[in-house]
């Protein structure tokens, strides 16, 4: 399409990129009167970074004094049981543990107490023998540990599609496949291309993530650059769950990351990662044997229990760092009304609630007028969870609806209630679908299931099963009806 | 919620359930009922639609329908009470078992007996570590089978197999035949996984190349597959430098291995076989809990669905025993112990007081060995191989004569038996 052909649209703000961080303050803005438009490049929203990440909610001790990373660490943690309730998303409090397989570990992990002290962070050290009988199935050799009760688990792409649901309820307005194509001021105007539309924005948030730098070069402002590090993770089966309670952090043994933990997830699965590794090309998601290998080897020694058979999936995504080593929150010192979320690596889901609940106080001090919605809903309508109630709740809402008598997912016991609920909260493809409820996601990895949730999710979207996706255009999994390519020919 | 009261429960009503609940009730059971996650009953066999199906157990030569079918008509002729669209949740050791449908939301089914016959899972990619990207065009050759032979869809026109399991062999077969074009199938033993009728009848006579000693090493392409990298491997399936070979291909099959379903046995408390990934069971078929029996691919992967007929048939009828209270205690145990050259061995316990098959596969193939039982039996086996199951039958008179409470199934060349001798 011409850019002359393209719809023009105008709005207050404009944010591009629907990971945590652009859906979050997508959701912060909603509770003002303001248009908001949220531009995300991909099918849905929480696909770039988001959907790859590890998932814990950190404690805020890891993070060196005077960096972005710890003044939003701690207070993005004590965000979370309110955000994740009012969004009604999954989150545990299980705890982190850091822990010392040696006496001169021990130092860093006094360091890290002392730290969790002056910060305020709940911290407790743990002797030996209190790790062991908090952790029994943790490396024996094991000396010690600090533990931080007050971290936890999310599932990330959960909490950024729930928050954007809920910002959208609440009148802000979501576009996908929507890459913003190029960027210019014109008449002190913000203006983005997309595909379809030409949006022109009194400000524009740029929370594009590993793109961010791109986008901020389009508008000629080059003060940061992102730097990709990929990281690989391995997940367990479910037999697995309650293998260790918290997350079991490592002593770190390097500057740039807090080494390979092993995770319980939200929803309970082991899971092993991640790496850190400086890739060349943003979309490197591939995983790797010397990757598996350098996990496990690591990991081994903090869980010697860890058993490879019982490892379901893996997949790897690319952390959007900065040349800064810190996050780069900040309005462009170049382009008036362009904010920058950028950079945002460990520990920005974390952090992520904290700097979205910052940016209505950034947006104030720029010169915007903010007022509060009345009719705000912080809440959004609740999502059922069949696994997870009890035999008579779950017989009752078989009465009230029958899908929910009908099982779809037999791994994660998922009911064709809760995918045609998912379809209707904007799932529009399988990793849509299999992210919001996990159908799809548990030991047979979907073999079962996707066949029924390609038909669920054509009947309720009307579009043919050849046109069901997996994650967007060009990831259909089924390509021709039976006989077609008899018909056709392979060529 | 409704309550349900039976005498045998069979979970699953696939080719092992279905022959469980007919023996059921042939030996007298009186409230039969078959629990069937699908809208009709048949299992995997109803996607199955090329022959080869029935030879021994009928000698002729039937689809996978036509088999089911045979005994889906047998079974309209009886009183088994048979539960569609009805997904089982949780079965607990007291032998209650949880299950719901959209018709009647949940049922408690409280049952004498019940026989697990949910049979398997394929393995999947992650279960592989398969490094690269995750692009779509990978299915378990299942799943694709399931899309052609059931939903009508072709997955795409030029795929790779990995694994030379039967399923991935007759899916080159019936992705030729919808006019696609298969490029390679790709095993990493030394030799085909699947039955050797299926290497002819779906490789060679299709011009498919076989690539043993090799495997997938790479995933290459971001939204669509795009292709893979293969390679051949050392002894201990590490891929050797310099033999990489990409093949171009927009469609990835997986036949490589199957696993019992056993989730619903374990979270009964079920003891399970590290190695089948089954129940441990006796000569009755009854597992580590009492009145909970096991059959079919739930227990060990069969080749054949020949023998999964006969041994659910077994597990059925002991079933109905232990629901009439006919099912004695037996007076002895003997551990069955996996010997030279021998992967696995059911039944694991036996009690010499009744007839006993034992079903059994070898860990490599060998030549003109003897298969030995416990030194009770030997039988010339012109050549093993992993993939095709031994059987072998041994009734009271023999397993009496055995001296200890061990007996050791064992594959022994002819020269060492008469070494012994």
């Amino acid at each position: 399409m011409k850019r002359k052909e393209k719809t023009k649209k105008a709005v207050q703000v404009a944010i591009v990129g629907g990971g945590i961080i652009g859906t979050l303050t997508a959701r912060e803005l909603s509770r003002y009167e303001l248009d908001v438009l949220l531009l995300e490049k991909e099918a849905e929203v929480g696909w770039g970074t988001t959907k790859a990440n590890s998932g814990i909610v950190h404690a805020g001790i890891h993070e060196d004094p005077g960096t972005l990373k710890a003044r939003y660490c701690f207070p993005g943690n004590q965000m979370f049981p309110k955000l994740c309730a009012e969004l009604d998303v999954s989150f545990r409090q299980n705890g982190i543990l850091v822990v010392a397989l040696s006496p001169e570990e021990m130092d860093m992990v006094h360091m890290y107490y002392q730290r969790g002290l002056e910060r305020g962070v709940p911290v407790r050290l743990l002797s030996r023998e209190e790790v062991v009988a908090q952790e029994p199935n943790l490396n024996p050799e094991v000396v010690g540990a600090v533990f931080a009760p007050e971290g936890g688990a999310v599932m990330p792409f959960e909490l950024a599609a729930a928050a954007m649901e809920n910002a959208v309820a609440n009148g802000a307005e979501l576009m996908v496949d929507s890459p913003v194509l190029d960027a210019w001021v014109e008449d002190g105007k913000k203006y983005l291309e997309t595909p379809t539309h030409i949006v022109e924005a009194d400000v524009v948030i740029n929370a594009a993530g590993l793109f961010a730098d791109e986008i901020a070069r389009m508008f000629g402002d080059d003060s940061f650059s992102i730097l990709p590090r990929k990281g690989e993770e391995y997940l367990f089966d479910l037999e697995l769950s309650g293998l260790v309670k918290s997350t079991i952090f490592p002593v770190p043994r390097s500057k740039v990351s807090k080494g390979v933990l092993v995770i319980s997830t939200a929803d309970g699965n082991v899971m092993i990662g991640p790496t850190s590794d400086d890739v060349e090309d943003k979309d490197d998601v591939a995983t790797s044997y010397s990757g598996f290998e350098r996990i496990f080897s690591e990991t081994r020694q903090l869980v010697p229990g860890l058993d490879p058979r019982k490892i379901i999936t893996q997949f790897a995504g690319v952390r959007a760092a900065s040349d800064r080593g810190d996050f780069v929150i900040e309005f462009s010192a170049t382009v008036p009304g362009l904010l920058h979320l950028a950079g945002i690596e460990s520990p920005g889901l974390t952090a992520a609630p904290a700097i979205a609940a910052d940016v209505p106080k950034m947006l104030e001090e720029h010169g915007l007028r903010l007022v509060p919605k009345r009719d705000f809903q912080p809440r959004r309508e609740g999502v059922v969870r069949f696994r997870e109630l009890s035999r008579e709740e779950q017989d009752e809402l078989i009465r009230k609806n029958p899908a929910f008598g009908r099982m779809v997912c037999r791994c994660e016991t998922v009911t064709e209630a809760e995918i045609v609920d998912a379809i209707r909260r904007g799932a529009r493809t399988l990793d849509g679908v299999k992210f919001r409820t996990r159908a799809g996601a548990g030991r047979c990895q979907s073999g079962f299931c996707q066949p029924v949730i390609m038909e669920i999710l054509s009947r309720e979207l009307g579009i043919p099963v050849e046109q069901v996706s997996k994650r967007g255009a060009g990831t259909e999994p089924v390509h021709y009806k039976a006989k077609e390519l008899l018909a056709k020919g392979v060529s | 919620m409704r309550e349900l009261l039976v005498d045998v429960a069979v979970i699953g009503g696939g080719p092992a359930g279905l022959a469980a609940a007919l023996a059921a009730y042939k030996a007298g059971a009186g409230e039969v009922l078959i629990i069937e996650r699908n809208h009709e009953l048949g299992g995997i066999l109803q996607q199955c639609i090329h022959h080869g199906f029935g030879l021994h157990r009928f000698k002729a030569e039937l689809t996978g329908p036509e088999y089911a079918q045979r005994f889906i008509n047998e079974l309209q002729e009886t009183e088994i009470r048979v539960l569609l669209e009805t997904m089982v949740l949780e079965v607990t050791k007291e032998r209650d078992i949880y299950a719901v449908n959209s018709r009647e939301g949940m049922l408690k089914i409280k049952a004498k007996a019940i026989v697990l016959a949910m049979g398997c899972r394929e393995r999947t990619r992650g279960a592989l570590r398969i490094p690269g990207k995750r692009p779509a065009g990978i299915f378990s050759a299942g799943t694709a089978q399931r899309y052609i032979n059931i939903d009508g869809y072709i997955p795409g026109r030029k795929a790779v197999i990995l694994g030379s399991g039967d399923i991935g062999l007759i899916m080159a077969r019936r992705l030729t035949l919808e006019g696609a074009k298969v490029e390679a199938v790709v095993e990493v033993l030394p030799y085909a996984a699947g039955l050797a009728r299926n290497v002819v009848q779906c490789l060679e006579d299709f011009d498919i190349p076989l690539y043993l000693q090799s495997t997938v090493i790479e995933i290459h392409g971001d939204e669509r597959l795009e292709a893979v990298t293969i390679a051949q491997v050392d002894e201990t399936w590490k891929p050797i430098q310099g033999t990489e070979q990409r093949i171009e291909c927009d469609t990835l099959l997986l036949s490589v291995g199957l696993i019992p379903e056993n989730e619903l046995s374990s979270g009964a408390g079920v003891e399970l076989d590290p190695i089948t990934n089954g129940p441990k069971v006796d000569d009755t078929l009854m597992t580590s809990i009492p009145g909970v029996f096991a059959c079919g691919n739930v227990l060990h992967v069969h080749d054949l669905v020949d023998n999964v007929s006969k041994e659910a048939e077994r597990a059925g009828g002991f079933a109905a025993h232990y629901a009439l209270g006919q099912l004695s205690t037996p007076v002895k145990r003997v551990k069955v112990e996996a010997g030279e050259n021998i992967r696995y061995v059911v039944p694991h316990m036996i009690s010499l007081d009744k007839p006993v098959e034992f079903f059994l596969r070898v860990q490599r193939p060998q030549e003109d060995v003897l298969l030995d039982v416990g030194g009770l039996r030997q039988v010339k086996k012109p050549s093993v191989r992993p993939s095709e199951m031994l059987n072998i039958t041994l009734t009271p008179e023999v397993l009496r004569k055995l001296e200890g409470d061990t007996l050791r199934v064992r594959i022994v060349s002819p020269e060492e038996v008469g070494a012994d001798a």
